[in-house]
This record gives C-alpha cells, sequence and structure tokens, in this order.
C-alpha cells in the first residue's frame, strides 16, 4: 500500500482497505472478520444472500456504522471514527437500497444539492443571489447539465422527484451520487425492482461511469448475470463472514459460493 | 390568455434559474408591491394600523417559522419567544443608543433573537418532530420568564412593559405616539419587503437545497456531505431572525407599547397555524396564512352584519364574535382536508390551469 504522503493513485492500487471488521449490534453479529480491498478504477461487487450483511459493510464504509473491530483505510489513511458527511467530503458517495431523494425537489435541485460540499459562495452572498452566489449557482448548474444529459434524463428536470416512476428515481439519484464528483462511488441494489430494459440502462451507465471518469464503483446486486458482467472482483458474504473474494469465474466456481446460493444437502 | 409560458425562451442559465421565470409572473409581483405603496395614500388609517400592519408583522413572524418548520422541517413551538427576544432586544438598543436611527436597532434586534434561536436549537440534532417541538417549548418558557422577572430588560419600568419612545427617520416621526398610522406602514412595507426578497434568495440557492434536503431525507443529506447541525443551526438562526424583527415591529411600529404577554405561546401557535395553513415551505403560502387568520376574522366582522340586516335578522356583536370563530375555524378545517398542504399549493395549481387554460392540461 502507498504512503499517505503519496495521495495520487493509479488504477490498480488499493482505494478502500477493509481489514477484519467485525460489527455487532447487542447479540447480533452482522459482520464478522471481514477483510478485502476495493482497487482504484475497478467495479468492485458485493454479493451474497439476504442478511449477509452487505448492506451493512457500506454503512460502515460511509459511517453510518463504526466497526466494533478491524479498520478501514481509505486513500491510504485509516480512517477514526467517521460521520457520514466526513466520508462524503472524502470522496465517497453512496445511493441507497430503497431510493432516498429528496421528494419535494425537481431533479435538477437534487442534483444541485448533491454538489451542496463543492459550493463555496458565502452566506452574504447567498443572501443577495449575487456576485459569487449567482456565478458558482451557474458553473454548477452547467456540470449538473452535463450529468443530466449522461444519464438521459432532461425531459423530468424540472420535475418533482416524487412524482417520477421507480426507475427513472433510481437514476436520478446516481446524477446526485455523481454530482459529489466522487473517488469511491457505493451503490446499493442499482437495480432492484427494475425491467430488463432499465437494467441495461442502468448497467451501461454504470460502466460509462467507471470507463468515462475513472471512478471506483463497489455495488451490492442479486442479479447474477449483472454481477459477473460488470465486476472486475466480486467479495462473496455469508451470514457476516466473507467465503469468497477474486474474480467472477473464480468466484462462480467456489463451492462455498454454490452451497451458499443453491443450499447444501444434508 | 395573458398568463402564457409560451414563446419565452431561456437561452441561459442566469434566466432558467431565475425565481421568477415567467415574465407575468414578475410583472404581476411588481404591480402588487406598487398597489401595496399605493395602499398607503388610498387606505384611511383603521384599514392601515388594523389591518395592514398585523398582517405585514404576521407575515413576516410566518416566513421566520415557516423557513424553520416549513423548510427545514423542524417544528417549533418557541416562535412567540424569540419575537419577543427581537422585541426587548430592540428596546434596550434604541433606549441606549438613541443617537443611532432606529431602523437600525430593528435590524440589528434580530440579531440577537437569531443568536437565542441557534442556542435553543441545539436539541434538534438529536431530536426531531414532536419532541423538539417540546423542546422549543423550553425557550418559549424560559424567555417569557425573563420577560417577565427580569426588570434591566424594559430598563426598570414600574409597568414593567415596553412603549414606543418617539423615534424619527428624515425628520418624520415613525415610532411613538406622534407617528401616523401611514408612515409606520410605509416604514412596515419596505422592511417586511426588503426580507421577503432576501429570504426568497437564500431558499432558491444553495442553501435552502440544504435545507430542504434535512426536511425530506436527512441521512441521504449527510451522505451528500452536508452538516446536519450546522444546515439546522443556521435554519434557527434565520428563522429566529425573521421573527425577531417581526417582534420589534409588532411592538413598536404596531401596538406602540406591549407587556411580556403578547409574547406567550397562543403567540407561537397562532403563527404555526398560519405557516400550516398557508403552506409549509413556501414564502407566498406565509403571507396567504397570514391573510386567512389574520384578515377573514376581521372581514367576516364587517360582512356579517351587512350580509344579515337585509333579513331582518339583527345580531349582537357578542353573536357576530362568535359566528366569526365558527366560520374561520370551519374554513380552516375546509382547506385543510381540500389541500392538505395548504394555501400556497391552491395557488400553485390555480397558475397551472390558468397556464393551460383554456385546456384542461
Amino acid at each position: 500500500m502507498r504512503a499517505p504522503d503519496h495521495p495520487v493513485m493509479t488504477k490498480g492500487d488499493v482505494l478502500l482497505a477493509v481489514e477484519n471488521v467485525s460489527l455487532g449490534f447487542g447479540g447480533v453479529k452482522a459482520l464478522t472478520d471481514v477483510s478485502f480491498d476495493i482497487r482504484k478504477s475497478e467495479i468492485r461487487a458485493i454479493i451474497g444472500p439476504n442478511g449477509a450483511g452487505k448492506t451493512s459493510m457500506l454503512n460502515c464504509i460511509n459511517g453510518f456504522y463504526y466497526p466494533t473491530d478491524g479498520r478501514i483505510t481509505f486513500k491510504g489513511v485509516r480512517r477514526p471514527k467517521m460521520r457520514p458527511y466526513e466520508a462524503a467530503r472524502g470522496g465517497i458517495a453512496r445511493t441507497f437500497q430503497n431510493v432516498a431523494l429528496f421528494k419535494s425537489m425537481s431533479t435538477l435541485d437534487n442534483i444541485m444539492a448533491g454538489r451542496s460540499i463543492k459550493m463555496r459562495s458565502n452566506f452574504f452572498w447567498q443572501l443577495f443571489r449575487h456576485g459569487p452566489a449567482i456565478k458558482e449557482e451557474i458553473e454548477h448548474r452547467r456540470f449538473v447539465e452535463e450529468i443530466i444529459d449522461f444519464l438521459e434524463i432532461q425531459h423530468i428536470r424540472k420535475t418533482p422527484v416524487g412524482r417520477l416512476p421507480y426507475g427513472l428515481q433510481k437514476r436520478v439519484e446516481l446524477g446526485r451520487a455523481l454530482a459529489m464528483e466522487p473517488e469511491l462511488l457505493l451503490l446499493d441494489e442499482p437495480m432492484a425492482g427494475m425491467n430488463l430494459e432499465e437494467k441495461e440502462d442502468m448497467s451501461r451507465f454504470i460502466i460509462e461511469v467507471n470507463q468515462q471518469y475513472g471512478t471506483t464503483i463497489a455495488l451490492i446486486e442479486h442479479d447474477m448475470g449483472v454481477v459477473m458482467d460488470l465486476s472486475d472482483r466480486v467479495v462473496v458474504l455469508e451470514y457476516g463472514r466473507k467465503i469468497a473474494d477474486g474474480t467472477p469465474d473464480e468466484v462462480k466456481r467456489d463451492q462455498r459460493v454454490i452451497d451458499a446460493y443453491l443450499g447444501v444437502a444434508h | 390568455m395573458l398568463y402564457r409560458e409560451a414563446g419565452q425562451f431561456k437561452t441561459n442559465y442566469v434566466a432558467d434559474s431565475a425565481i421568477f421565470p415567467l415574465r407575468e409572473d414578475r410583472i404581476g409581483i411588481g404591480l402588487i408591491i406598487l398597489a401595496a405603496y399605493a395602499l398607503a395614500f388610498l387606505g384611511n388609517s383603521f384599514l392601515l394600523q388594523a389591518v395592514m400592519i398585523p398582517f405585514l408583522v404576521f407575515s413576516l413572524a410566518s416566513i421566520g417559522l415557516n423557513i424553520l418548520t416549513g423548510y427545514t422541517g423542524l417544528l417549533s413551538l418557541g416562535t412567540g419567544a424569540f419575537m419577543g427576544v427581537g422585541a426587548y432586544a430592540c428596546y434596550k438598543l434604541m433606549t441606549a443608543f438613541p443617537g443611532v436611527n432606529v431602523i437600525v436597532w430593528i435590524f440589528v434586534s434580530g440579531f440577537f433573537s437569531a443568536g437565542i434561536g441557534a442556542l435553543f436549537g441545539l436539541p434538534s440534532l438529536r431530536i426531531k418532530g414532536f419532541y423538539l417541538a417540546v423542546a422549543t417549548l423550553a425557550a418559549q418558557f424560559f424567555l417569557q420568564w425573563c420577560f417577565i422577572r427580569i426588570p434591566w430588560l424594559v430598563n426598570y419600568n414600574v409597568s414593567g412593559a415596553l412603549d414606543a419612545p418617539l423615534r424619527t427617520l428624515f425628520g418624520v416621526p415613525i415610532m411613538g405616539p406622534n407617528a401616523t398610522p401611514q408612515v409606520r406602514y410605509l416604514v412596515v412595507l419596505t422592511i417586511v419587503i426588503l426580507l421577503t426578497w432576501l429570504a426568497s434568495n437564500l431558499v432558491h440557492g444553495r442553501i435552502g437545497r440544504m435545507w430542504i434536503a434535512i426536511r425530506d431525507m436527512d441521512l441521504a443529506a449527510e451522505l451528500m456531505g452536508i452538516r446536519p447541525l450546522q444546515t439546522k443551526l443556521l435554519a434557527f438562526a434565520v428563522s429566529s431572525y425573521y421573527c425577531g424583527v417581526a417582534g420589534a415591529l409588532l411592538v413598536f411600529l404596531w401596538y406602540g407599547g406591549a407587556e411580556y404577554d403578547v409574547f406567550n405561546i397562543n403567540q407561537s401557535f397562532f403563527i404555526l397555524f398560519m405557516v400550516i395553513i398557508g403552506g409549509l415551505g413556501s414564502l407566498i403560502g406565509s403571507f396567504f396564512g397570514a391573510a386567512l387568520i389574520f384578515i377573514l376574522p376581521i372581514v367576516l366582522g364587517i360582512v356579517l352584519p351587512a350580509v344579515m340586516s337585509p333579513f331582518g335578522i339583527t345580531v349582537g356583536s357578542d353573536v357576530i364574535e362568535h359566528l366569526r370563530f365558527m366560520i374561520v375555524g370551519a374554513l380552516i378545517i375546509f382547506f385543510l382536508i381540500v389541500e392538505p398542504h395548504g394555501l400556497a399549493r391552491l395557488w400553485q395549481i390555480g397558475k397551472q390551469k390558468l397556464l393551460a387554460w383554456p385546456f384542461p392540461y
């Protein structure tokens, strides 16, 4: 691993390392001694049966939960306890299993809200909506419009997101995460509940984000076809433990993974 | 036909992100402001003193509470007390420094209630909803206790009441017994227009989006780097600023003098009702709410006897008073059932329909 004084990373370096992480809620062990890493510019899938601890893992990475044991290193810096907004400022963005958009805002405002951390103009200028405030607003609007073009959601730019169908909401949520220009993008079931066509669109967006911007992506997904096609490496969890880690082909052949998904004959 | 979106093309983002993108809306706002100023010269002193000045003052307080409750989603029952802080701060400042123009002190007094508001907003990081409302009740009762028990706040005045001293602007008395309703109305109107404009800028920019983000989905907001505590405290501070200025205006430019009990819990509820009926998360809704709750009873008090007399029914003023409460109460229930999002939403729907008229959509 690179030393912290060399923050510039190239493809293939370890961006995020999870070492021996355990997470417990009272008596329930959500994660036990899980270790894996996410390398720069890869698509990393986290899979596993229901209740395996995948979402808990993401929650640890972006600071919703503090691991009871183990440590998480991001960009070569070991993180102490970190609040979600600090993780966000560090470059980790996230979408949710159940869409968590700002329902009353338009698509445009939702994605603009994703730019909040990039906006600097002070309260005074905001009050008068003048000078730096309006200049900044327009600059970020340009960036947001690029995302809107990229995700092909121009037609719903000014529609309140609460009125949008589910598939589009998922797309807006991806847009909002992209607006943060994250180094690490965590996608929690980006294709849950989508039809084939929507899944294809979403897969295309994920690949394009990864290739065009070099964004590192960690995703949780249940559709094995999608996972095997998209991801560079896969980590498999079961009952909070890591049971396999490797390329899709390796994982597919792993007996423990087959057992976990298909069950074992007793 | 007059109200159309068609043909108004936006060629740059500045025009597209304007607060009033429609030309008709801009003209409408201009006309309303013009009419409001014209009213100072056309209206009689009853209209100005008993209807328009309080309407504007309550609108301003509603905007304040709307920023907190409507935009940021934090329920507060301390509005009355925060208004009181503004009024008492203004009194102390203008009696301690009579040389400085009172308009300056009205604006400065808001900062005192902003500070107190932010202080009492601290629990909002941990508690939400009704529980936060109960926590703000603490502010209401504690501050009201201060108003009663600390005679320093009223300069050891024996009556314990705030009174408006004579203050002038450009040689014209704007405060105190000699100030005419016309002048006071103009001062209040100008302050309210200015502060409404500033609030509108705030809620349409980055800060407004952060507030709404916290309201709609606080976890997601935090994940996007929005700091919950700072954002909520800013909402408390700005909200209390508006309430504070409204409180100072209420005492010194409307009542001309008041005691601590105008800032009691009833005042807080009164403002909260205006915000809910007007529309949470809408500035224009704050004006609608203030109009419905404050002006409607006055109008009914005048209209009801006039409507009844042709039928030969003569009723006493006490019956009129009861009828007024019943009708206003029924209307509030009616509006809440028809449109739970308040009058502002009805207004929005009306505008949408007008844009598409004569077609249904």
